[in-house]
């Protein structure tokens, strides 16, 4: 017995071995193939169907005619195309811009800097479903305090969130004061991995702050602002939470808020249309992946 | 101007000309200087109090009556405890905990045994395509998966179960844990491992013994950032869980639509949801950083 178990004991040891790859990737495979691939290949299928209503309903393919109502819809899909690209471009924009300058606030050693930084932290952690219905408190035209400070500037109390004139301002507000925090933190861990003697150099040779800023320090950093921009545009993207827990089903009552994410969800899961929800994801999907390989063609082109 | 600024620090030749010069003109860099501080130390307060008020703001109002509430501008109060109280025993949001807290754990957990390995092979091998793969799988809009997992966990009867919840809650965990474990595991140390192979372990072996041991910090940002990223979602709850299974932001969520007016728990149940992850972050910042960072590089 003990010389038989010594026997295939090396033999399933130099199998493993030998099928590291293949035993180490499996799991993440199964579960990968199960989640995404499967799953997504089901909503390219749904696309082209008039699947709606009940799940167990039986659907009949019906070719490109989703799509060809989603590209005519001047109502509801194509606005929330234009509201999307108008929420990343105007928050990502000012959030880049923002961390940046907070990145380079905090480079330099002071007292207290772990507590600083902690406090930058805690609106990216805080639970973004909290965090809208904070904000909805806050920006409450009778009761929220936002009106209140208005009120001591001598502004008129505002309809903020609940102004369709203001909601998506507002709601890029609150969406930079959630998330330029990220972009700050990791600009500044980019900041202190940089090398300090070209920036000597630079103070040597006369350069003012603000030109040591712009020809030494963002060239340099610029891999870092870039990854952080990359992160942050395929999130803003994908808005969801801030949205959904302020403005409910279909971004509002006349769609102030709904992006292509509000319009997929409301029309699966709000109004039941599996079918035309699919076919907005797949043109959806395309759309992210025309910005975000526009974002890295354009970097890559950058960098030569 | 310039040259006395240089004086500070500058350490080559030119600068110790410039801090003679420096010392002709006393009085101005030194003014100059603490003017810079004051600004400077100004701007960071001003950083600090546009991140926490709000949250504060929240917390206060969760202490306060609703007719409180509705006076912003009165700013003494008689604290009440009654908000908490609601949202917590009245409306079940300590079993709501329960549920976020076991879903994360499991989610993030298994996460970290399917996601380690393959984290390994992928910088082992330097398999770019593998890597790329985990980036794709972030730009998905996850509607397009939620909404076959939606046709599937029906048919098969699992919507509202933990099962389906935790399955979800892995697709939020597991690309983190390939993205940040991977850049860890393509720093290690090779000939400790190629050490631990001529004294006779396997491959695996001198996985489990040598390598994952060092590994432990990368594992513990994982498991850090897949629990507070598992914990805060809130769409995939939205659709999946059941009653005896919602998670804390879905519950937050279908608080609004049934006691809209109900301000004060509103802001308590914030507080419920938010302060566990708060806690986390304020005393393990350092991993968030450093996971974030190594997830925007890969990434």
């Amino acid at each position: 017995m003990k010389t038989e178990a010594a026997s295939w004991k090396p033999v399933v040891q130099q199998w493993c071995d030998r099928h590291i790859k293949l035993l180490f990737l499996l799991p993440a495979f199964v579960v990968v193939g199960g989640l995404i691939v499967y799953p997504l290949l089901f909503t390219f299928h749904l696309s082209v169907t008039d699947a709606a209503g009940s799940v167990d309903r039986e659907s009949n393919f019906i070719g490109v005619e989703n799509f060809v109502s989603l590209v005519t819809d001047t109502e509801r899909f194509l606005p929330s195309v234009w509201r999307t690209l108008y929420f990343t471009a105007i928050g990502v924009s000012v959030q880049t811009v923002l961390a940046l300058a907070i990145a380079l606030l905090l480079r330099k050693p002071f007292r207290g800097q772990t507590l600083v930084r902690t406090s930058v932290l805690m609106p990216m952690v805080a639970t973004p479903a909290a965090v809208g219905v904070m904000w909805l408190l806050i920006f409450e035209p009778t009761i929220g305090v936002a009106n209140e400070i208005a009120g001591w500037f001598g502004i008129a109390p505002q309809g903020w969130i609940s102004d369709p004139s203001q909601t998506m301002t507002t709601l890029i507000f609150v969406d930079t004061w959630e998330w330029t925090p990220m972009m700050a933190l990791i600009m500044l861990a980019g900041l202190l991995a940089l090398p300090e003697e070209p920036l000597e150099a630079a103070r040597v040779d006369g350069a003012s702050w603000f030109q040591r800023v712009i020809h030494v320090t963002v060239p340099m950093l610029r891999p870092t602002i870039f990854a952080a921009v990359l992160l942050r545009l395929i999130e803003s993207l994908k808005t969801f939470d801030l949205l959904y827990t302020t403005k409910g089903a279909g971004g509002g009552s006349s769609h102030e808020a709904e992006t292509l994410e509000i319009y997929s969800y409301s029309t699966s899961f709000d109004y039941q249309e599996y079918g035309l929800s699919a076919a907005s994801l797949v043109l959806y999907l395309v759309l992210i992946i025309v910005i975000i390989g526009g974002f890295m063609a354009w970097q890559k082109r950058g960098t030569k | 101007m310039t040259l006395s600024r240089g004086s500070l620090t500058a350490r080559s030749v030119r600068a110790d000309a410039s801090t003679r010069l420096a010392r002709n003109r006393p009085k101005g860099p030194i003014v100059r200087r603490n003017a810079g501080r004051v600004l400077r130390g100004t701007a960071i307060a001003v950083v600090v109090f546009c991140s926490l008020i709000p949250l504060v703001w929240v917390l206060v109002a969760s202490f306060k009556q609703n007719v409180d509430i509705t006076n912003p501008e009165k700013l003494l109060f008689t604290p009440t405890l009654s908000n908490y109280s609601n949202v917590l025993v009245v409306n079940n949001f300590g079993e709501y905990a329960l549920n976020s807290l076991f879903i994360a754990v499991m989610a993030t957990f298994l996460s970290l045994v399917i996601g380690t390995p393959a984290a390994y092979v992928v910088a082992k091998y330097k398999m770019q395509s593998a890597a790329m793969f985990i980036f794709g799988a972030r730009i998905i809009p996850a509607i397009g998966l939620l909404i076959p997992w939606y046709f599937i966990f029906v048919q098969m009867g699992l919507v509202g179960t933990f099962r389906a919840l935790i399955a979800s809650h892995i697709f939020v965990a597991l690309p983190l844990v390939v993205a940040i474990m991977s850049s860890f595991f393509e720093s290690r140390n090779v000939e400790l491992e190629e050490a631990g192979q001529v004294d006779g372990l396997t491959a695996i072996g001198s996985f489990m013994r040598i390598t994952l041991p060092i590994a432990i910090p990368g594992l513990a940002t994982c498991a850090i950032l897949g629990f507070i990223f598992s914990w805060n979602n809130f769409l995939f709850a939205l659709v999946l869980s059941g009653q005896d299974t919602t998670t804390l932001p879905a519950a937050i969520f279908h608080f609004i639509g049934y006691l809209g007016v109900d301000w004060g728990g509103l802001m308590a149940a914030a507080v419920v949801i938010t302060l566990p992850i708060m806690l986390i972050a304020m005393f393990l910042q350092r991993y968030i950083v450093a996971g974030m960072s190594a997830g925007a590089t890969k990434g």
